[in-house]
């Protein structure tokens, strides 16, 4: 359907490209603009100096930061596939037709629940006299200390990205192909065997991006590092809402908010690499 | 799964699993529901009494009001503008092709992959130094910006159930493409268009970073929460985090509703053709 272009073509695909070119692609171009702003007597003025790179990658704290929120994320990552498999295994091959649709119905409302109001009921379950130490305390244990620790970040950010996993590596266990999983068992190949050979290695492109995903959206949340790690040491987010927030440091924000670009693009790209590697062959 | 596979107890195991992970993911949405209704300022077992206290205290405070009608008027706005936005990017991805369009379904579908702060920031930047910032229109550009691409997608789907030769098929009875546009595509994507409308609506109703961001004085309904967050510990949080949800869940339900009646809507589509 290769036709000329029309000012009927044109009313329905300008006005996305309008929107998301000047409020979206336009933003983040600034950024990159902003991050050799200077900023004199408390006021940003337009410039080119890169001292605010200099003085962020300069710093340790800054260092430290990057490196807690990356191995906070990767662990994350690793983390909520591992225990998301077996959940989209048991959905995707164990259950009834009925019973999949509910469960991939009740994997979707967490996403339309308030992510803030979660965090603030894990701090109800976690915090010193929280419900957790409750119960722990009639069985004659604890306190144990949950709240501000990195076990807390992780409640919050699986809270965050369980259920997309688990839905991501749903989808793509759906689409493996039955026969495959028989003919390895008529082979004579092991229930783990099966998994493991047969159809995590089908499913491995869906595996991958679920991870990924589960790693951008750790890596960039605030809210979990903060009100269920403590905040202290910060995140590169913390940081980033920190500078933002007190005063007129943008630029240097801007920094920081471009090296975590940067760093999900390499991500992203590693990831997708590897994903697609052996099956291109 | 073929019969000798099956063993009853790894099956009864993994079951036993899935639970164990629904009781993780509702627990927080639980308990925020229930302690909205107890008496005690400081949430923890035994509960105390039943009380409607906390409720009271968030329906007499003006600023929550406040909050909500910023919300519902960035919720209206941008689930409008999101889903016309979007239907338009839907209908030229089915439609059209054209040298660069892979750039241009990136530029669609890529603002939900960057990271809140990030979006926030840059948002805030760029739409102060245009004075647009520290309103409630800012509030509705960036999140238009976050919801279109889940509008398209919807759209999207609904439309590649569609037979392209329809649409052909209206041009050849001598409709005009606008004709065709409306009495063939807009009828049968109309439950889509009602879903991206509820669905955008609901993540709109959420957001609370970009908000947090880019609303200055005039804080959205979740931003307000986050507020409530940094301050002292407080059960007005569960009280506006059951409304929230109650009012994202009746949103939600009634777009899985509209998409589920898809033998309907081709009829009529087909029925609106035969007319011209």
């Amino acid at each position: 359907m290769r036709k000329p272009i029309t000012l009927y073509g044109l009313t329905f695909s300008l006005p996305m490209l309008i929107w998301q070119v000047m409020f979206f692609l336009a933003p983040l171009l600034f950024l990159i603009a902003l991050s050799f702003w200077t900023v004199k007597n408390f006021r940003m003025e337009p410039d080119f100096d890169t001292v605010n790179w200099v003085r962020i990658l300069g710093r340790s704290v800054f260092w430290d930061a990057y490196l807690r929120t990356f191995a906070l994320a990767a662990a994350c990552a690793a983390i909520a596939s591992a225990l998301a498999f077996p959940l989209a295994y048991t959905i995707a091959f164990k259950l009834s037709d009925t019973a999949r649709r509910w469960a991939s119905f009740l994997m979707v409302i967490p996403f339309f629940t308030s992510y803030l109001v979660r965090v603030y009921s894990w701090q109800i379950f976690l915090s010193d006299n929280g419900i957790f130490n409750a119960l722990f305390a009639r069985v004659g244990l604890g306190p144990f200390t949950m709240l501000n620790t990195s076990f807390g970040v992780m409640i919050g950010y699986l809270t965050l990205c369980l259920p997309l996993v688990v839905l991501l590596q749903l989808f793509s266990l759906i689409f493996v192909d039955r026969n495959l999983i028989e003919a390895a068992h008529n082979l004579g190949c092991g229930r783990f065997g099966t998994v493991f050979e047969v159809i995590v290695p089908s499913a491995k492109v869906g595996l991958v991006i679920a991870a990924l995903f589960c790693f951008i959206l750790t890596f960039g949340d605030f809210v979990s590092p903060l009100y269920l790690g403590g905040g202290d040491p910060p995140t590169l987010s913390i940081l980033i809402t920190d500078t933002t927030k007190s005063g007129q440091q943008w630029p240097r924000a801007a920094v920081i908010a471009l090296t975590m670009i940067a760093t999900l693009l390499m991500v992203a790209f590693a990831a997708v690499r590897y994903a697609y590697k052996e099956r291109g062959r | 799964m073929n019969a000798f596979n099956r063993n009853p107890l790894i099956e009864l195991l993994l079951k036993l699993y899935l639970l164990l992970a629904f009781a993780f993911i509702f627990a927080p949405i639980g308990a925020s529901f229930v302690f909205s209704f107890n008496v005690d300022r400081f949430p923890s077992l035994p509960l105390g009494g039943f009380s409607t206290i906390w409720y009271e205290t968030v329906a007499a405070d003006p600023l929550v009001w406040e909050g909500l009608r910023n919300t519902l008027v960035t919720g209206l706005s941008v689930s409008v503008l999101a889903t016309a936005i979007g239907f338009g990017a839907a209908y030229t991805d089915f439609r059209y092709r054209f040298i660069g369009k892979s750039l241009y379904l990136a530029l669609a579908l890529l603002p939900p992959t960057i990271p809140v702060v990030i979006l926030g920031l840059a948002m805030l930047a760029f739409l102060s130094n245009v004075h647009l910032s520290g309103a409630t229109h800012s509030v509705i550009i960036a999140h238009v910006v976050m919801c279109a691409p889940f509008a398209m997608a919807i759209i999207r789907l609904r439309l590649s159930q569609m037979d392209p030769s329809l649409e052909a098929a209206a041009w050849n009875l001598g409709a005009s493409e606008w004709m065709a546009m409306r009495h063939v595509i807009i009828p049968f994507c109309k439950p889509a268009i009602l879903a991206a409308l509820f669905i955008t609506m609901a993540v709109s109703f959420d957001e609370f970073a970009v908000a947090w961001f880019v609303s200055g004085l005039n804080e959205t309904l979740p931003v307000k929460v986050l507020g409530f967050l940094q301050g002292q510990v407080s059960p007005r949080i569960n009280v506006i985090g059951t409304f929230v949800f109650v009012v994202s869940m009746t949103l939600v339900v009634l777009a899985q509703i509209l998409l589920m009646k898809r033998g309907s809507a081709p009829k009529a589509a087909a029925e609106n053709a035969g007319v011209q």
